[in-house]
């Protein structure tokens, strides 16, 4: 059972988040209602941050599952291991999650298998049980428990739908990235460097997000420009910087970079 | 052959063979004698040429052979097949004329090919500046060449550039003087060059219009915008207004008194109009900038006034849309939204509710934005009811022939010139109408034994997931397994550490594209038998769940090449689709290599594993004229499929024409078809060689 411990994190110090609109108030009123919150938005715009900010908030342990596409019922419920001649029965993540009534952090669900996301259904509805076949047991959440799903709505393929019966259970919030001022700020504190700074980050940020569907999957992310900055804070010349952790982490197209350089040099 | 050259009459007798076909009566005598002092090779090489040149317009294989004694002179080998193909691109392109041009400017040729002058073409920079202008304004600007070739100007929805730059001494230089004048025109149009909805350029302008002070005053216009562009440009952009700041060098003198009001980050087009009356007032011309911009108000504000209607439809209708479904139908003009101007306007606040805009919206927000400076108070007024609808934008494409704009162009191969010719099919695609409804139904209770059977075999092809035993680490523990793993300790041999069962589920990720005789030679039983082919094909592949679609071609000439979609990829098998499948009947004639090419390209686009491009066909490739028919249509299939070949794209073709063994080896290569020597096993075989080649 040790290993069960590892898998709960506690967030003792807060997190720094920065709240754009309503999705604090929202997301503690889902969870005093027993509400499962599904979370949209593109990749590096906080919603993991959020995740955990809310788990400090809340005093919920953190349970945070990065789904891939060969993730199965086992990975999440548990299995069954050999010790000497005996079988012993190991929880996985999720029914982990929901004995210590913890948040449980779905990350990127669509790229789980389909018939894994089925599993969360009973926990995601009015039930609020996950059935552990291999043990023939139900496992009740208590009330303090909480489903968070997130997915990236940008760069769905046609295999990756969110299921309606699925989606349908969740409270949505919108993420996206945040307006200029406001995110301005977040790469500065975040990265450690002054205003102006910052300011031009987020200038390169809109650039490559005007390039969107245009050869680029998706604009640079906050993530990203947070990069940037922390190297630059790290004494990094801002070109290098902005070219080593946004250009190059956006594409590996040759044109592609290029035009991506032109940005940066636009930019500083 | 031999070293021997030939001698003039021989020259001509053969020069005569290959322009004889032209009813040009010039003689061939004069061009013979030139010709005879060259080596072997090259008279060799020349004769080629000119049979090739003259199959597509005899005055090219003329003038080729006119100019190859000072050809050869000034080019090595590999540029003068570079010039000819250069005059045969031009004639495809633009006509006999231009490739007369582009043939005769040798020396225009062969420095080109020198690249030691650093000359720096429109088509070099093209795409990364656009890319680039993308990136600026996050709208798509169209980029071109202006019809002078030589200037710069915009009409606000595409930036009109030079051919090309040689100005700086380095083509480096020269790249980065196109960047600039790029960034100065989409300056222009971002920072209200062209007014604003408070400043009218067209009424500053009015003094001056049709004196002969025009001209002046739009130079003096343009080298004062120039500075105020820069200082905008700069304190949005400073790394971008550096580079700009490098390419203009110091400021002329007549300019600096005027830095301290128009180089200013706040600047706007008003204090630019004010200079300008007063630089008006004297006499003396505007200085001459490096990166020098035209200003053309008539255009740029027509073309401007009407992306703002356009603009401001959208948005409004999309207003419309959301104050509908926020519960207030009906209710007009009450309610004003407020647009969220700051970070791109992707909010309105309707009703003191906030709600975010459709992407197209957001995009005419701001765009309309970027025009105005603001979005105007009107098209922030929902408008009637009913009409967020896309289609009022859309043209209604019923017939083919009356579309005059192709859906898209194709390179064809031209073996004889062992090249391309570019954009030279235009493929036009259309829906095939519906046809009768219970065809299908009637074909399958003809052949409802064989579909039955079709059926069955296809379902055992189908991935199902799978248990595999033993493995190190599952699901669950395998009992076989870990039963022996005991057995062996006690026996006191190691036992296995594979205890587990693992899941596996066998994807299978294949898309098919079915591409479909439609010419006219398939008209009666062949047409009949490729019907019931595709009703089998349908039958076989919905129980074995692969994505397929269903195309047939058919042409007439390489203007006019469709593409008849039968079933599309996302499409379902329904009433629509059998429907089509009934109405499948015999056009025109055969151009294989362009729908080869369309059809890969639509299949590229399907994100599976493997990709199967499979031909049902009558015969070889042929279209109206006798150009493309025999070699010439074989060697462009060919090339075809090489192409999908090097793309991931496997063809194979079936085809009941029992002479097909003799070129289809040669196109699909040696087990890439199947003939079928009677056209009635068409529907019984095809749904087998299906299997075949996709288990």
């Amino acid at each position: 059972m040790e290993a069960l411990a590892t898998q709960l994190a506690h967030i003792d110090t807060e997190p720094y988040y920065q709240s754009i609109a309503e999705e604090v108030t929202l997301f503690e009123a889902a969870h005093a209602q027993r509400l499962p919150v599904l979370l949209k938005g593109p990749t590096g715009c906080g919603k993991t941050r959020f995740v955990e900010y809310m788990a400090w908030r809340l005093k919920r342990p953190l349970v945070t599952v990065a789904c891939h596409d060969d993730l199965t019922t086992a990975d999440l419920v548990g299995r069954y291991l050999i010790v000497g001649n005996e079988t012993v029965w190991v929880d996985g993540p999720l029914t982990a999650a929901v004995r210590a009534g913890a948040i449980c952090y779905l990350d990127e669900i669509v790229e789980a298998r389909k018939d894994t996301i089925v599993v969360i259904h009973p926990l995601a509805d009015a039930r609020r049980v996950l059935a552990v076949d291999k043990r023939g047991e139900l496992v009740p959440a208590p009330a303090g428990f909480m489903l968070v799903i997130s997915y990236n709505p940008g760069y769905q393929s046609v295999l990756k739908e969110i299921k309606p019966s699925t989606r349908q259970r969740f409270v949505a919030l919108d993420f996206d990235y945040p307006e200029a001022a406001v995110e301005a700020g977040i790469v500065a504190r975040e990265g450690g460097v002054d205003a102006d700074i910052a300011r031009r980050l987020v200038k390169l940020g809109e650039l490559t997000r005007n390039l969107k569907g245009a050869g680029l999957d998706e604009g640079a992310s906050t993530r990203l420009l947070i990069h940037a900055a922390q190297l630059m804070a790290a004494g990094i010349a801002p070109e290098q910087a902005c070219t080593a952790a946004v250009a190059r982490a956006l594409s590996d197209d040759a044109d592609m970079t290029d035009t991506l350089d032109d940005l940066v040099r636009a930019v500083f | 052959m031999s070293e021997r050259r030939l001698f003039a009459a021989e020259l001509e007798a053969r020069l005569d063979a290959v322009l004889f076909a032209s009813h040009s009566h010039r003689s061939a005598t004069g061009i013979a004698e030139g010709l005879e002092a060259l080596p072997r090779v090259q008279q060799e090489k020349l004769l080629d040429w000119v049979a090739v040149a003259a199959q597509t317009y005899a005055e090219i294989g003329y003038l080729i052979a006119t100019l190859a004694p000072q050809a050869f002179v000034m080019l090595d080998d590999a540029s003068f097949d570079a010039w000819v193909l250069a005059g045969l691109d031009a004639f495809d392109r633009d006509g006999g004329r231009a490739a007369m041009e582009v043939l005769r400017d040798l020396e225009g040729f062969r420095l080109k090919l020198d690249g030691d002058r650093p000359v720096v073409k429109f088509a070099e920079i093209e795409a990364r500046l656009s890319r680039f202008l993308q990136g600026l304004s996050g709208r798509p600007l169209g980029l071109s060449i202006s019809a002078s070739g030589a200037d710069a100007w915009t009409d606000t929805d595409t930036l009109y550039l030079p051919g090309q730059l040689d100005a700086q001494p380095q083509a480096g230089a020269n790249r980065k003087l196109y960047k600039t004048l790029a960034t100065m025109l989409w300056a222009q149009a971002r920072f209200g060059t062209f007014g604003s909805a408070h400043c009218d350029l067209d009424a500053a302008l009015a003094p001056w219009q049709g004196t002969e002070d025009q001209e002046r005053a739009l130079q003096w216009l343009a080298a004062l915008e120039s500075v105020r562009l820069e200082a905008r440009v700069t304190n949005e952009l400073p790394g971008l207004g550096a580079e700009i700041a490098a390419v203009r060098g110091l400021w002329p003198p007549s300019l600096e008194p005027l830095l301290v009001r128009l180089y200013q980050a706040d600047a706007t087009l008003a204090d630019t109009l004010a200079c300008l009356a007063e630089c008006m007032r004297g006499s003396a011309e505007a200085p001459h900038l490096p990166h020098a911009v035209r200003i053309d108000p008539a255009i740029a504000l027509r073309v401007r006034a009407e992306r703002i209607a356009r603009h401001k439809e959208i948005l409004s209708r999309a207003i419309h849309a959301l104050k509908g479904s926020a519960g207030h139908p009906g209710q007009r003009d009450e309610v004003m939204a407020q647009l969220a101007a700051e970070g791109g306007a992707a909010e309105i606040n309707l009703a003191e509710k906030v709600s975010a805009l459709p992407p197209e919206a957001r995009a005419a927000a701001q765009s309309l934005l970027q025009d105005l400076g603001e979005v105007p108070p009107e098209c922030l007024l929902p408008a009637g009811p009913g009409v967020w609808q896309a289609t009022a934008l859309k043209g209604d494409a019923e017939t083919l022939a009356s579309q005059l704009e192709p859906d898209c162009r194709y390179d064809e191969w031209d073996y004889r010139r062992k090249a391309y010719r570019h954009d030279w099919c235009h493929v036009f695609e259309a829906d095939v109408p519906a046809g009768a409804a219970d065809y299908v139904g009637a074909v399958k209770a003809r052949h409802a034994a064989l579909i039955r059977q079709i059926r069955r075999r296809f379902e055992m092809l189908r991935g199902e997931n799978r248990m595999l035993g033993r493995q190190p680490e599952g699901e669950e523990i395998d009992l076989d397994a870990m039963v022996d793993a005991l057995g062996d300790r006690r026996a006191g041999c190691e036992p296995s550490a594979r205890l587990f069962c693992q899941r596996i589920r066998n994807q299978r990720s294949l898309a098919a594209m079915f591409m479909v005789d439609m010419s006219g030679s398939t008209k009666g039983w062949v047409n009949d038998a490729e019907r019931e082919a595709l009703v089998m094909l349908c039958e076989a592949l919905e129980s074995l769940g692969d994505a397929y679609a269903i195309c047939g071609f058919s042409g007439w000439t390489r203007t006019r090449c469709d593409i008849y979609r039968i079933k599309h990829f996302a499409e379902r098998y329904d009433d629509a689709v059998r429907a089509r499948i009934a109405a499948v009947e015999a056009k025109d004639y055969t151009r294989m290599g362009v729908a080869i090419r369309h059809l890969t390209r639509l299949l590229l686009r399907q994100p599976a594993r493997h990709r199967l491009l499979v031909t049902l066909s009558d015969g070889r490739p042929d279209d109206f004229g006798d150009e493309y028919r025999g070699h010439y249509g074989i060697e462009d299939t060919r090339r075809a499929l090489q192409e999908a070949r090097e793309q991931g794209v496997r063809s194979y073709c079936i085809t009941i024409d029992r002479h097909g063994a003799d070129y289809l080896a040669h196109m699909y290569g040696a087990a890439g078809y199947t003939v079928l020597d009677d056209v009635k096993k068409l529907p019984l075989k095809v749904a087998d060689i299906y299997r075949r080649l996709a288990s």
